[in-house]
């Protein structure tokens, strides 16, 4: 349809937008490698032209424990989230609950409940469990993130299963509980894979809970350790931003291996097919 | 499978009866499929309940309730029904808290949807590199808030941030951005605006992808150039989907508060201040924590939140039906 120049000249104005996009993240490199001294020059440099490695030094120095805490509870909400959501969603893809549609209703309202309201009622709760400041308190918490979103990116994908494939596992002999893990679980991979990077990522990014709920224990994740570095030395921005380039990994990562599963789940729901 | 067996003799027996008595069989089988269903939900319900509505419920009954340090933990605050909204409507920020949050909100929302269609549109080209740049447009939204939020404030500081260097390269004068009351919401809102482009980006790309080429050769071939192929074609079929990532879009953006929070803790003064960084700092941001004040601001949240969310939630029904 287009001609190849007029390809090349909509490649070079992509080129540039999505530099301009990116501006904010080239900044948090550089920054990251401003030596602290040049840190307040006017004109501010451009470009990382006396890299230094300071910042990235105060990570390994000050953050190791928060980064370890983040992935111990970006792991535990993944495992909390798929294990509720999983069959959960096959129940309501294919075995038709009663209450199913109040149920599935409830989980949409869910998602629209602000966080800092669920975490001011998760403060009284967890102090009379006393599960505050600990990092199993903090993934239950965080899993109320991802559960609503998991359940329903469940129950689409499992609709999609065909029923022939249900009825012949039953007609095998395999009962409810063997069908949903031997034949619906392996079938739905795409679905586990972008219920899992979600959660991990929405764990992995929570502030307001980690503040509210996990403020002065001795597991706390590293959005509170950047926040730590902010309120403590607003002086150091070298340090602060390799600490974010740092937090920013995974969702690096999460792009580069699994972008078609990070598009499917931002447009789950908001699109019919 | 214990059911087949203890059902296989009595099918046998029912072929040869009359189909009287496959009724109660079937029935059976029926309860028996329900049951099986409700197990595979019962460990949700038993979660949402205990972690979705219980936390609600408490937060609902600190709003009703005269809560202090100490009654918080032994939990015998008196009933004061309404006073706590009572008070939060007369405290004076809650009338700029709630004009930010609208402010905020819908300014935000204009400009994601407006730059991610054009965007949407721009992508749909189909030129090289193109999908690699659509992922990389995804990156904004993909950050954890906090990287976001304190890469802009460094972005957006008085002294030697690099937005006041630019606007002094074009000759204007710098401002005080996160410092000063006048601009400190707009740049909570442009960073904003920039962290929600990619889910507008995507979603619109999406819808996009279902509008038939036919109509744009056939357009073409009637004369109509970009523009009109755009009014005429591209954005009338992208009704239904824009309606939904406007309200989508509406539902989160009213719940933003990270960003809020760690860009400028709501200041100067409340110059920035949302309900809910508002209510934030009335149950945690001070020594004196006034739980039920911030939970009567949370529950007034709430409430502005479902009114478009359950307009959400009609339009999609609508679609889909």
């Amino acid at each position: 349809m287009t001609s190849p120049r007029s390809s090349r000249r909509h490649t070079v104005i992509g080129l540039v937008l999505t530099a301009v996009m990116l501006f904010p993240v080239y900044w948090m490199l550089n920054v990251s490698l401003t030596p602290q001294q040049d840190m307040r020059r006017t004109p501010p440099d451009l470009f990382p032209l006396h890299p230094t490695f300071e910042g990235y030094r105060a990570v390994l120095d000050d953050q190791l424990p928060y980064l370890g805490t983040s992935l111990l509870i970006g792991l535990g909400t993944v495992v909390l989230t798929l294990v509720l959501a999983a069959p959960a969603g096959y129940a309501l893809a294919k075995l038709r609950p009663p209450g199913g549609g109040a149920l599935g209703l409830f989980l949409l309202v869910a998602q629209m409940i602000p966080g800092i309201v669920m975490a001011m009622g998760f403060y009284g709760v967890f102090l009379d469990l006393g599960l505050l400041d600990s990092w199993w308190g903090l993934i239950i918490a965080d899993s109320t993130i991802a559960v609503p979103f998991g359940v329903m990116i469940f129950t689409a994908f499992m609709s999609g299963i065909p029923g022939e494939l249900l009825s012949a596992a039953r007609i095998d002999g395999a009962g409810s509980l063997r069908t949903f893990w031997s034949v619906v679980l392996p079938v739905s991979r795409n679905a586990v894979v972008t219920v899992s990077l979600f959660s991990f990522l929405w764990a992995w990014s929570d502030f307001v809970f980690a503040t509210t709920l996990d403020g002065g224990g001795d597991l706390r994740p590293i959005t509170l350790g950047i926040y730590k570095y902010i309120g403590n030395n607003n002086q150091e921005w070298n340090a602060i931003m390799a600490t974010a380039v740092v937090a920013s990994v995974p969702a690096a990562v999460l792009l580069v291996l699994a972008q078609r599963y990070v598009a499917a789940g931002v447009t789950a729901g908001a699109v019919k097919d | 499978m214990t059911l087949a067996r203890v059902d296989r003799p009595r099918r046998a027996a029912a072929a040869k009866a009359a189909a009287l008595d496959a009724l109660p069989l079937r029935r059976r089988r029926r309860r028996r499929s329900r049951l099986t269903a409700l197990a595979f939900v019962a460990p949700l319900i038993a979660y949402l309940a205990a972690f979705y509505l219980y936390p609600l419920y408490r937060n609902l009954d600190l709003s009703l309730r005269d809560y202090t340090v100490r009654s918080f933990v032994s939990g015998d605050a008196p009933f004061t029904g309404w006073d706590n909204f009572r008070t939060v409507l007369d405290d004076p920020t809650f009338g700029p808290a709630l004009r930010h949050t609208l402010v905020f909100t819908f300014v935000s929302i204009a400009f994601q949807y407006v730059v991610g269609l054009a965007l949407a549109v721009f992508f749909n080209r189909h030129f090289r590199l193109a999908p690699t740049l659509r992922a990389l447009f995804l990156i904004p939204w993909l950050l954890p808030l906090i990287v976001s939020a304190s890469t802009w404030s460094w972005m957006f500081n008085s002294e030697s941030g690099v937005v006041d260097y630019a606007l002094h390269v074009v000759g204007v004068d710098p401002v005080g951005w996160l410092t000063s009351p006048d601009w400190a919401l707009t740049s909570v809102i442009v960073a904003n605006i920039w962290i929600g482009i990619p889910f507008n980006l995507v979603i619109l790309y999406s819808g996009l992808q279902n509008v038939p080429a036919e109509l744009y050769e056939a357009a073409a071939l009637d004369g109509a150039g970009a523009w009109q192929q755009f009014r005429r074609i591209t954005f009338p079929l992208l009704r239904p989907v824009s309606a939904i990532t406007l309200l989508l879009g509406l539902v989160y953006t009213l719940k933003v508060f990270d960003l809020i929070w760690i860009m400028s803790k709501g200041g100067p003064g409340d110059a920035s201040s949302t309900l809910a960084t508002w209510s934030y700092r009335l149950g945690f941001g001070t020594l004196l924590p006034r739980f039920g004040p911030g939970a009567a601001v949370g529950n007034i949240l709430i409430l502005i939140a479902l009114v478009f969310g359950l307009l959400y939630i009609r339009v999609q029904r609508r679609q889909e039906a």
